[in-house]
């Protein structure tokens, strides 16, 4: 069995910015245990000279003309914003604190 | 006038041309399918939102055309007026997008997909978006932050996923097209347990553009439908080179109907793949696929066995790739500029608490899961040993791939190990849950097309008959021959009984439903 402990995942939520109680620490830290046991068989699988392939198929740069085309309107950009102001995002205040 | 929701698409579109019924009729019918069986209790629940008014507007255009006669109506698409439901993971332009999450409830998005662009060109009247596991992430539809979707064969069975929604509503008559996205079998394993077909086009043959990204070197977007011919219509719809995709072939797009509709399959040489049957599958599907092995034999077709040994590590190298680009693809999702945001209370605000509280609030079990095992994946340190060992089994498979390429010019297998299983069943048992898809990952990793076709009913354990699907694969680009062979089964099936598609259970409305209890 694979050591994922809770203060593992922990660590891991707080890296991904996803906050968890307690309770789905412990669960998360059981069931990443089992599922990395399960998958950590890819690394028996191969050797150094295997080459890594990244994307199924061969992928080239893709550039285009250095011009201005169709841009979403200020309004189209804040359609879906939580809050806005003034034609801005608008988020909460972080620097009046710690 | 109901029944015309029971013809395949090619036959609608037929129907409209010689002028026996009007898109306005057909959509108007399909809309009172979807309010008859989609809703309640036991509904099928595969719409998250129905776009009545809009999809009734775009067949009064098309009836307008119709109806004028003259130059318009050649300019017409083939399947103009012919109406389509979309995966909510697909954006459009008037309709909220979700990708199944409550992060997401009521996003508009601001653009269309490439592919929504095309159907709106060819004047397919978009019915509405379709049900899936949060974004994408999941096998049974369960994983929904709007309720699971229920599999018109049985209502208390899984319908598949994470195309559920769209596999589901072709299978109900509640849409005769569906667009779906496929990273690890997300469109064939939907079609195979609900009797319905389903395409994974070549990676990159199809623009991903619009396509809300789970992992973006596995997802494609394809054709869900009742025949294979009307999945390839959609197919040749929605195909083509694409500038705002920088993964999308410049390719010509092929004749996919025209391969759909050839009659001969002597000498298809057929790979079956020694890996994908045995252990892990249900009796009544390996039973399955051994007649449509037979049946094909006999036609004509020549049935060669070939080893992919790699295949066994597919699975794992797809629950290392695909959740290590899904926690890069949603780390979007922080409460700035769309979506959920959440302002915990219990604190002083910081960047990493507001991010932190809006993800715990707005993903589910499956998502954060996924993205936690993605963030270890990539952790340092664990690096070369996961996420590198995974890259180079793509490679391996890609190899095995092409070994057996050499020896058939398609491949073949179950599509999904088992029958749709009872909903709840696997919920808390995620390793279950990724299992399901073990057939059908291998494709997604080399990046090549595969279609799932129905193949016959088999025992679900309970006393009833559930759908069983036949997956068959072909080298990248060559997507015409999986049509090919596909609806060459499909012909020689139908040939001995009715259709699949044709035989689903009939739908209780609600009313019914009342009245019967």
């Amino acid at each position: 069995m694979s050591e994922i402990s809770r203060a593992d995942v922990e660590h891991l939520a707080k890296l991904a910015h996803i906050s968890m109680t307690e309770e789905e620490l412990t669960t998360m830290a059981g069931e990443l245990a089992v599922i990395v046991d399960s998958v950590k068989t890819v690394s028996e699988a191969v050797s150094a000279e295997v080459p890594a392939t990244s994307h199924p198929l061969p992928l080239t740069n893709v550039f285009r003309e250095d011009v201005v085309g169709e841009v979403f309107t200020e309004e189209q950009s804040l359609l879906n914003a939580p809050d806005a102001q003034d034609g801005r995002f608008k988020v909460p205040a972080i620097l009046d604190e710690e | 006038m109901t029944e015309m929701i029971r013809l395949t698409a090619a036959q609608m579109a037929e129907g409209m041309r010689a002028g026996e019924f009007t898109s306005t009729e057909l959509v108007q019918a399909h809309l009172d399918r979807i309010a008859a069986v989609d809703g309640g209790d036991r509904g099928i629940n595969a719409f998250l939102h129905v776009s009545g008014e809009e999809a009734l507007a775009t067949a009064a255009e098309v009836d307008k055309i119709r109806a004028a006669g003259g130059g318009g109506t050649e300019a017409l698409h083939p399947l103009a007026g012919v109406p389509i439901a979309v995966k909510d993971l697909i954006v459009t332009v008037g309709q909220p997008t979700t990708a199944g999450s409550k992060m997401l409830e009521g996003w508009m998005s601001p653009y269309d997909a490439t592919v929504i662009e095309k159907v709106r060109a060819a004047k397919l009247p978009i019915l509405g978006k379709t049900n899936l596991d949060e974004f994408a992430m999941g096998s049974s539809t369960e994983h929904s932050a709007y309720g699971a979707t229920r599999n018109p064969w049985d209502l208390d069975r899984i319908p598949g996923g994470s195309g559920g929604g769209s596999a589901a509503a072709v299978a109900a008559f509640e849409a005769p097209l569906a667009l779906g996205t496929d990273t690890g079998g997300s469109i064939r394993q939907p079609g195979a347990v609900t009797g319905t077909v389903g395409t994974k086009p070549t990676y990159g043959s199809v623009s991903r553009y619009g396509a809300i990204a789970m992992a973006s070197s596995l997802d494609q977007i394809g054709p869900v439908a009742r025949t294979t011919e009307d999945a390839a219509l959609l197919h040749e719809l929605i195909a083509g080179h694409d500038p705002k995709d920088s993964t999308s072939l410049v390719d010509e797009v092929p004749a996919f109907a025209q391969a759909a509709r050839r009659q001969d399959v002597t000498g298809l040489k057929i790979g079956v793949i020694r890996q994908l049957q045995g252990e892990g599958y249900q009796e009544g599907v390996l039973a399955r696929f051994q007649e449509s092995l037979d049946t094909l034999r006999a036609a004509g077709a020549e049935i060669v066995e070939v080893d992919c040994p790699s295949f066994e590590y597919a699975l794992g190298a797809y629950y290392l790739i695909m959740p290590s680009e899904a926690s890069s693809n949603l780390a979007r999702y922080d409460g700035v500029r769309y979506g959920r945001r959440v302002l915990p209370t219990d604190a002083p605000l910081t960047i990493e608490r507001v991010m932190g509280a809006t993800r715990a609030a707005g993903f589910g079990e499956e998502v954060k899961r996924r993205i936690v095992l993605g963030t270890y994946a990539l952790s340092a340190g664990y690096y070369d040993a996961y996420y590198g060992s995974a890259q180079k089994v793509r490679t391996l498979i890609q190899q095995d791939f092409d070994a057996a390429f050499e020896k058939a010019d398609v491949l073949i297998s179950p599509t999904s190990p088992t029958v749709a299983f009872p909903l709840g069943e696997k919920l808390d048992d995620p390793l279950a849950m990724y299992l399901n898809d073990v057939a059908t990952i291998p494709a997604n990793l080399a990046g090549i097309p595969g279609i799932s076709v129905p193949g016959g009913l088999a025992d679900d354990g309970a006393g009833g008959q559930l759908p069983v699907g036949i997956q068959f694969l072909a080298p990248a680009r060559e997507d015409a021959r999986v049509y090919h062979a596909g609806a060459a089964l499909e012909r020689l099936l139908a040939a001995d009984a009715e259709p699949l598609w044709a035989r689903a259970p009939e739908l209780q409305t609600p009313a019914a439903q009342t009245a019967g209890e």
